[in-house]
């Protein structure tokens, strides 16, 4: 029986590739002009690299991962490499997720993040859409609630998320080289986090 | 946006072909990376492999030669090359005696190189590596990423290069390199910002009269905007913050790089670089040498940075040693 992941990967692609122009415009204002580019290029290559009938979440996930590492560049591709290749990690052999292996795959994921990027919350970073989305699904999930229902709730955190980050100043990254400067901004690896989690939600509501 | 190009994915592939066609003599490429090797292949030294994003021709093929790099690793426009294309790098150039990564300090270039050297320290490879954090204009804080780098890595490649070839080991190839970036400082300014060929349009605006202070390289904005002036007022600002850090001093003897942004005349590089020997002259800081040109660029950006490196007898030595590559000959 096909997992579905495919198809996940799929909307998550469509929704990077759909807002390419967006992302680039964005990274324009307080980075390098990069950011929907490359990983619009790095989905193109995902997609080109997996099938439908691949059905092993954990084995796709780190495909997605090492694809991107080796497509997107700049500093995109090690940390959604990294987040990929950690979240397959939790999956592997899996072909169906629990609400509980979202709860997983949030933690390895930001684990990886982290460890890469040496960041923390508040640096005007993708931590900063990504850590408040798992916390909301955590105790969504606990209270009760389903998977759409949580990660609905996980999406709209994230939201909160970036919009947090135009009112910070950011300490990682290119965009720290602006100082005040990149305050008003949101960030591109906070929003493009956001439309990942979003597209995520798109899939299970279609399932 | 007009752009001498076919296709706008296909221009680093079709770049690097152009510099394997020009320079043979000098440079290969890897079948199917995005990496320029010497054309003569690994020798038995320590090897250097220095990259990053395109778009800032001549860097960092063009210093693949005798006397300087092994390798260089090309990303996308301004975006750094993939841990595998690095890889590919070390493999190639290793022979038996290390490879010393040069890294310009940017979060992803820095994240890339790093796996990049695990995955050959995994294999068996001796790699070391060293990050150049020359740019002034970032405040040095953990309040950021930290200094970025910028042209004062020419100089790493040029030190460094030399004492390779001249035969030192890993960990003393690594000690000069490090010395390099102790004592280099750079800053920058645009005139006009630079247009990535896949975004389309200028990476910031400014308007007729504004120049902007403190770039990096990829057409990221500076630290702050101001009303144009003349250029000797332009060259006081950008010196008067790298002598602020106060390594260089009278009595001094340094190297002197006046370094165009990729679309500024030789003309006005060097109508700033007679300003910047009179400010060191009246500050009884010596200029041992003198690079005025395109070394570091960002793509067609107006503007030059202005780069100090402070020399003794062996950063001199290596300085002045020959260097055979396509973008800088010495004998």
């Amino acid at each position: 029986m096909a997992s579905g992941i495919y198809e996940c990967l799929s909307k998550i692609s469509e929704k990077i590739t759909a807002n390419k122009d967006f992302l680039t415009e964005l990274d324009r204002e307080i980075g390098d002009s990069d950011h929907g580019i490359n990983m619009a290029r790095g989905f193109a290559a995902v997609m080109e690299k997996l099938s439908p009938d691949e059905s092993d979440i954990g084995a796709v996930l780190k495909k997605t991962g090492m694809t991107l590492l080796s497509k997107v560049g700049g500093a995109s591709g090690p940390l959604y490499g990294t987040a990929y290749m950690e979240a397959g990690k939790v999956m592997a052999g899996k072909v169906e997720a629990a609400p509980e292996d979202f709860n997983a795959i949030f933690d390895a994921a930001i684990a990886g993040i982290q460890k890469r990027g040496k960041a923390v919350k508040g640096e005007k970073t993708m931590l900063d859409a990504i850590i408040p989305a798992k916390e909301t699904y955590a105790k969504k999930i606990s209270d009760g609630a389903n998977i759409v229902e949580a990660l609905e709730a996980a999406c709209k955190s994230a939201r909160e998320g970036v919009e947090y980050t135009k009112t910070i100043i950011a300490t990682k990254g290119r965009a720290s080289y602006l100082g005040e400067r990149s305050i008003g901004h949101q960030d591109p690896g906070a929003t493009s986090s956001t439309l990942t989690l979003e597209a995520i939600l798109d899939y299970m509501k279609s399932k | 946006m007009k752009k001498l190009i076919n296709k706008i994915d296909k221009i680093v592939d079709e770049m690097l072909d152009g510099m394997t066609a020009a320079y043979p003599q000098y440079v290969k490429r890897l079948d199917g990376f995005e990496v320029l090797v010497r054309a003569s292949g690994p020798s038995a030294k320590v090897a250097l492999v220095s990259g990053g994003g395109s778009g800032h021709e001549p860097s960092h093929g063009g210093y693949v030669g005798k006397g300087m790099l092994d390798g260089a690793v090309a990303g996308e426009v301004f975006t750094s090359p993939t841990p595998d294309q690095v890889f590919e790098a070390i493999k190639a150039v290793n022979g038996g005696k290390g490879v010393l990564l040069v890294i310009k300090n940017y979060t992803g270039d820095v994240m890339n190189f790093e796996m990049a050297a695990d995955m050959a320290r995994d294999e068996g490879i001796k790699v070391e590596q060293v990050i150049v954090a020359d740019d002034v204009a970032v405040e040095n804080s953990t309040w950021t990423t930290g200094r970025r780098g910028i042209a004062g890595t020419v100089f790493v490649h040029k030190i460094a290069g030399a004492s390779a070839e001249a035969g030192l080991d890993l960990a003393d190839v690594k000690r000069v390199a490090e010395k390099v970036i102790a004592n280099v400082r750079s800053m920058g300014m645009a005139v006009n910002a630079c247009t990535v060929p896949a975004a389309g349009k200028v990476s910031f605006e400014l308007s007729d009269d504004e120049i902007e202070i403190g770039i990096g390289i990829h057409g990221e904005p500076g630290t702050h905007r101001e009303k144009i002036s003349d250029v000797n007022n332009i060259a006081d600002k950008l010196l008067t913050k790298i002598l602020a850090e106060g390594i260089y001093k009278a009595g001094d003897e340094v190297a002197v790089m006046v370094n165009g942004m990729g679309g500024t005349p030789l003309m006005e590089l060097l109508v700033a670089n007679k300003h910047v020997k009179k400010v060191l002259d009246e500050k009884g800081i010596k200029i041992a040498k003198t690079l005025v040109g395109n070394y570091m660029t960002s793509l067609d950006m107006e503007g030059f940075s202005i780069t100090l490196l402070k020399l003794d007898e062996e950063l001199k030595k290596f300085l002045n040693a020959p260097a055979d590559t396509p973008a800088f000959v010495q004998f």
